[in-house]
């Protein structure tokens, strides 16, 4: 195992992020909080408590992983994107570093990075609203899960991806929209039947009713369903980055 | 750029030798084909000899960069084996390639990093513990230690260029590629890049670079391999195959214009060109006898003036033409 290796990619990614530190920490933190206060502040005083929680804070385990996904993506699509647009990926090619140990260092960064975030949103959302963690054992694992697995499914669109419009294409036309429709402002029991039942296949619901499970213990899903579902979703995305670096797709010709 | 640099431990196992010993890269019946269906490399065989200076020469599009990528990892070989230092680049892909060093022809860079840690942050990539002295030292040889703490993205081509080979360093490789290390660069920056080489080669590193100027081969080279259309068509000593190629040109600018080759200069083989303007003689470089002396000789007793003069060795082109027109 080349750990330096490892090192080195993690500390260059963590480094990348520090010097784009409004970007990359400021922005997306800013622009949740803006949630809070619209949503907890300002409308969520007139929309009535959902099963004895509170609306501002019944938004935020959803919010936390709207951020958490889209930025696990883009932080690991860009990481391993902007090497293969600039041709620097030579390097990482010609180095003596396995597959697995190239994935440990760019997922590894791009998930700390936005578990960082999702801490910083936690803290910034508890001064806006009153927050309870029922099982803060249990939401530091879904923090982490999800992180890691939309890290991996970041880095697969990076490889996927030759140009930047494809690198923005799978966050804003599939993951934005399927955590909006996910339960992140709402409980599945809000819906109508029918979407009720079609909102089962969206694989978002999972993770967010087991995330704010954590907090509130209330769940529109099982515990284990979303513990399946995030495994599942993890399993899935090692075994296509497996796939790409057996077959060296778009990488290694 | 006055020092040579120094990069890898200069032991007398991996001095320049006659040749007799392993080689330190042996490809062995080495195919590429793309997905596309188009066939880069035919069946290659090629030994590289440790610590020389092996020059891969060839047109765009013949299988250089090709080759080289599949020997440092960056693209996957259709058939046959690579081995460097004895280790197969794909079984025992740890050992071969912390021993190569790979200087692209392309120049990328991670524009917003400093010079000091992209050169750093490829020594880790390859998995050496962190060594300030070394990298300083690399640094100072290629003339970057001044510029070591500027952005990337100020630096001019040639020093971009530096940088890569200070990255390629870095990881201290007994092997070093490098891909058209002089495309793009002014004739300065060619002799100190030649110079760097040079350095390197003295210091124990086998050296195998691309090119497609004669000149850079016949100046740098111990041997030469000339590769066409995916496949090595001749691999030599440099200077047999210069005595083989040697045909040159010598142009002699007139002060005044000759409407034809003077008698008395009948026995050269010469032809006017640039509007009589000037006198163009070709000759053997390789001869004992170029018959320079005689022909300028001449050219004064016939009483014309000359302003300037200078030779022109063949270009590759021609070279080519005449290594197929041999294989026929």
């Amino acid at each position: 195992m080349n750990l330096i290796a490892v090192r080195s990619i993690y500390r260059f990614e963590m480094a990348r992020a520090r010097r784009t530190l409004l970007q990359s920490v400021v922005s997306p933190v800013l622009s949740t909080s803006l949630y809070f206060v619209v949503f907890g502040g300002a409308i969520g005083s007139r929309i009535t408590e959902i099963e004895g929680v509170s609306y501002g804070a019944f938004i935020v385990p959803g919010l936390i992983m709207l951020m958490l996904l889209t930025q696990s993506v883009s932080n690991a699509s860009f990481a391993i994107f902007f090497p293969k647009f600039s041709g620097t990926i030579y390097e990482l090619l010609s180095a003596p570093v396995s597959h697995f140990e190239i994935v440990l260092g760019y997922v590894g960064a791009a998930a700390t990075k936005s578990l960082i975030l999702g801490l910083l949103i936690l803290g910034t959302a508890s001064l806006f609203v009153p927050l309870q963690i029922a099982h803060p054992l249990w939401m530091v694992l879904f923090l982490v899960l999800t992180a890691a697995t939309f890290s991996l499914l970041g880095f697969i669109i990076g490889i996927w991806a030759d140009n930047f419009e494809k690198l923005q294409l799978v966050p804003l036309l599939v993951i934005t929209p399927l955590t909006f429709l996910g339960g992140t402002f709402y409980s599945i029991d809000m819906l109508p039947p029918l979407w009720q039942t079609l909102t089962l296949f969206n694989p978002v619901v999972y993770l967010i009713s087991g995330f704010r499970w954590s907090f509130f213990n209330l769940a529109d899903v099982s515990l284990f369903a979303s513990l399946g579902m995030i495994l599942l979703f993890l399993s899935v995305c090692l075994g296509i980055v497996a796939w790409i670096f057996r077959t060296g797709y778009r990488i290694r010709p | 750029m006055t020092d040579m640099p120094t990069a890898t431990q200069p032991s007398p196992a991996t001095a320049p030798d006659t040749g007799h010993a392993t080689p330190i890269i042996r490809v062995e019946n080495l195919t590429k084909t793309y997905a596309s269906g188009y066939q880069a490399l035919q069946p290659i065989d090629l030994e590289i000899r440790r610590g020389e200076i092996f020059a891969l020469l060839g047109p765009n599009g013949a299988g250089k960069t090709t080759l080289i990528s599949i020997i440092c990892g960056l693209v996957n070989p259709s058939g046959g084996r690579v081995f460097a230092d004895g280790h197969d680049i794909v079984r025992d892909y740890r050992a071969a390639r912390s021993r190569i060093g790979l200087v692209p022809q392309e120049l990328t860079s991670d524009a917003f990093e400093t010079v000091w840690n992209t050169v750093s942050f490829s020594r880790g990539l390859f998995g050496k513990p962190p060594n300030p002295a070394h990298i300083e030292k690399v640094l100072k040889d290629l003339a970057l230690w001044d510029k070591r703490n500027n952005k990337l993205l100020t630096l001019s081509g040639g020093m971009k260029r530096r940088v890569l080979i200070a990255k390629a360093l870095s990881h201290e490789p007994q092997i070093l590629f490098l891909d058209e290390p002089t495309a793009g660069v002014d004739v300065e920056l060619r002799r100190d890049m030649w110079n760097v080489v040079r350095g390197l080669r003295d210091a124990g590193v086998t050296i195998i670079l691309t090119t497609h100027y004669i000149e850079e081969a016949e100046e740098m080279a111990d041997r030469i391999g000339v590769i066409n259309k995916g496949e090595i068509v001749l691999v030599s000593e440099k200077h047999a195959l210069m005595r083989k190629l040697g045909s040159k040109q010598m142009t002699l600018q007139l002060q005044a214009p000759l409407g034809q080759v003077p008698e008395a200069l009948a026995g050269y083989p010469l032809e006017l060109a640039d509007d009589g303007y000037a006198l163009v003689y070709s000759y053997d470089a390789s001869r004992e006898q170029t018959g320079i002396a005689g022909l300028l000789n001449a050219v004064t007793g016939a009483g014309i003036e000359v302003k300037d003069l200078h030779t022109h060795q063949s270009s590759l082109e021609d070279i080519f033409v005449n290594l197929v027109r041999e294989r026929q």
